[in-house]
């Protein structure tokens, strides 16, 4: 059996991801809340809380606050930043694509993903996947628990 | 005797040129292996008794009447019989061969709270490893058996008098680790023996950590169960061993049901076999069983005393060179002889898993994460832990690389 390629640690932590790892986007307080959803990964201990404001199938805004690694904290900051102007569905539409980039899909340009694309190196390093999926993860058990008329939600990625 | 040269000199990069995996690069750079609590890598002479084994000996054991079988059956208990005189035990009936430690830890938390009423208590403590945990919770939630934990003290030592404190004419079992896999704190296990058994408990101990590192010797221990891996010692995945008392074992009830494990079968009723068979229910693994005391001969031939020296002082340089690095905390005690030979350590800017995967990209393998230690890992108050464990084969270089690669981490995130 071969090695997997040698891919170069800046493809796994290119500048754009370093620099929302170093300044997180999206941790203000919103003005209301809809739907909040924690989402945890028990193996590092990283942690996510998406918070949504929503009209109208319509996220007005989001807060993203996360405790884990630079390619977490990156993923929720630029998940924050995308979300806001979406609809539910879309949303929920561009954390299934982004599953699927993770696992060798070529990445949605036509999805409204934001930085999210400086990501795909991640697929390259198959333990750190799940810490770019966490944020999605939670957002989409937010969305889940939204339509099921809840506020609150959890989300494990084991 | 007064003169050092006495004492057998280890030489590390010697011994690494018996490990072929070392010759290996990782990402065109040289392999230093610092996982070694997670398991150990394999000298030649073990990889050679497998390819042996299946290539001269193969066959089921205790069963056929044919040369095959004799031999594989007298290949799988010398290895009994080697495990037997490693750690000193009483008598080769009491060593079940197994697949692991948590096997072992399993076999004596489902049998013997059989033996237990509801409201006993079992004592563990807050540094165990996930595998001296969880049989124990699942034992104590089928039986009504009451659990307690012995808290660690901020030098990451077992509180010795909480420990005095929480032991009653409750408790049945203590179940304590000799060695943390995260803290590298050694228990003094003869001192928790000679209470525990004061207050008629028996004591188990997880050795996983332990048996690797010194000499053991069942009866100095003093305790009623011994469990660890071959794995973890130099020798292959896949198998264990559970070491007990020959009569406790001969009281307790088997878990497994099936071939090898009985004496008579009738369609309504069964007979057990006598001990260790009872417990080793269905094919062992035979051929990982038989090259196991290939790894024990290569322990034997470096011997505990050079390998314990050799060790601490690569612990203690480990330490000292981590902790002059500055932003880093060292988890566990800081004396060189009261730890075992790994070092887990938290940096204060960069996340143990972007720390390990940069430190990947230099060819140094360290784990990141919980270490199946959950509760100590609250109780230390991180989520994760970086943890460089060493072995035989490591030498000063190898802990060079690490905090250079440190420092590249530090550098690459822009924080040197
Ligand atoms: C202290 C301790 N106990 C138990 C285990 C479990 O060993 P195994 O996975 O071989 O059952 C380990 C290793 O992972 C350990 O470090």
């Amino acid at each position: 059996m071969g090695s997997p390629p040698e891919v170069p640690l800046d493809e796994l932590y290119r500048e754009v991801v370093l620099d929302h790892y170093r300044h997180p986007r999206g941790r203000e307080p919103l003005a209301r809340v809809d739907v909040t959803a924690q989402g945890f990964n028990p193996l590092c201990g990283d942690q996510v809380e998406v918070a949504l404001q929503v009209g109208e199938e319509l996220i007005q805004q989001a807060q993203v606050l996360s405790r884990g690694c630079a390619i977490c904290t990156a993923s929720a900051s630029m998940m924050a930043e995308a979300l806001p102007g979406q609809t539910l569905a879309q949303a929920e539409q561009g954390a299934e694509a982004f599953r699927q980039v993770m696992h060798g899909k070529p990445f949605p340009q036509e999805l409204p993903l934001g930085d999210l694309e400086a990501l795909e190196g991640v697929k390259h390093f198959p333990v750190r996947v799940k810490c770019a999926l966490l944020p999605w993860m939670t957002l989409k058990e937010a969305i889940a628990a939204l339509r099921r008329g809840e506020r609150r939600a959890k989300a494990t990625t084991e | 005797m007064t003169s050092t040269t006495s004492v057998p000199v280890l030489r590390p990069q010697r011994v690494a040129e018996r490990f072929p995996i070392l010759q290996r690069t990782v990402r065109g750079r040289r392999l230093v292996y610092l996982d070694n609590a997670a398991t150990t890598q394999k000298p030649r002479e073990v990889l050679e008794a497998l390819q042996r084994f299946y290539s001269h000996t193969n066959a089921n054991v205790h069963r056929g009447a044919y040369t095959l079988s004799e031999e594989a059956t007298a290949a799988f208990e010398q290895c009994r019989e080697r495990v037997a005189q490693w750690v000193h035990a009483p008598d080769p009936r009491g060593v079940v061969i197994l697949r692991n430690t948590t096997e072992a830890i399993n076999l004596v938390a489902q049998s013997w709270s059989r033996r237990l009423a509801p409201g006993d208590e079992i004592l563990t403590t807050e540094m165990e490893h996930h595998s001296n945990l969880v049989p124990w919770l699942m034992a104590a939630k089928e039986r009504g058996l009451v659990l307690r934990h012995v808290p660690i003290t901020e030098e990451g030592e077992l509180d010795l008098a909480a420990f005095r404190r929480l032991l009653s004419r409750r408790t049945r079992v203590v179940a304590v680790t000799g060695m943390s896999n995260v803290l590298g704190t050694i228990v003094p296990v003869p001192e928790l023996v000679e209470e525990a058994h004061k207050v008629g408990a028996i004591v188990v101990v997880d050795g996983a950590q332990l048996v690797p590192h010194q000499a053991v010797h069942f009866g100095q221990l003093g305790c009623d169960f011994l469990a660890f891996s071959a794995h973890k010692m130099y020798g292959p995945t896949g198998v264990g061993f559970l070491v007990g008392k020959p009569e406790l074992l001969e009281a307790m009830e088997p878990v497994l049901g099936g071939g090898e494990m009985i004496r008579e079968v009738f369609l309504d009723r069964a007979t057990w076999n006598d001990i260790p068979h009872k417990f080793e229910a269905g094919t062992p693994n035979i051929a990982d069983a038989a090259a196991f005391p290939a790894a024990l001969g290569f322990l034997e031939e470096l011997t505990f005393e050079a390998i314990q020296a050799h060790e601490q002082d690569l612990t203690a340089y480990a330490w000292e060179r981590l902790a002059g690095l500055g932003g880093l905390t060292l988890h566990g005690p800081k004396n060189p002889s009261r730890r075992g030979a790994l070092i887990s350590f938290v940096d204060e800017h960069i996340h143990p898993h972007d720390l390990a995967t940069v430190l990947d990209t230099h060819g140094v393998a360290v784990r990141a994460g919980h270490h199946c230690a959950q509760p100590l890992m609250r109780r230390l108050g991180v989520v994760a832990s970086v943890r460089a464990s060493f072995a035989v084969y490591n030498s000063r270089e190898d802990v060079d690389a690490l905090v250079f690669a440190i420092l590249a981490a530090r550098r690459f995130f822009g924080l040197a």
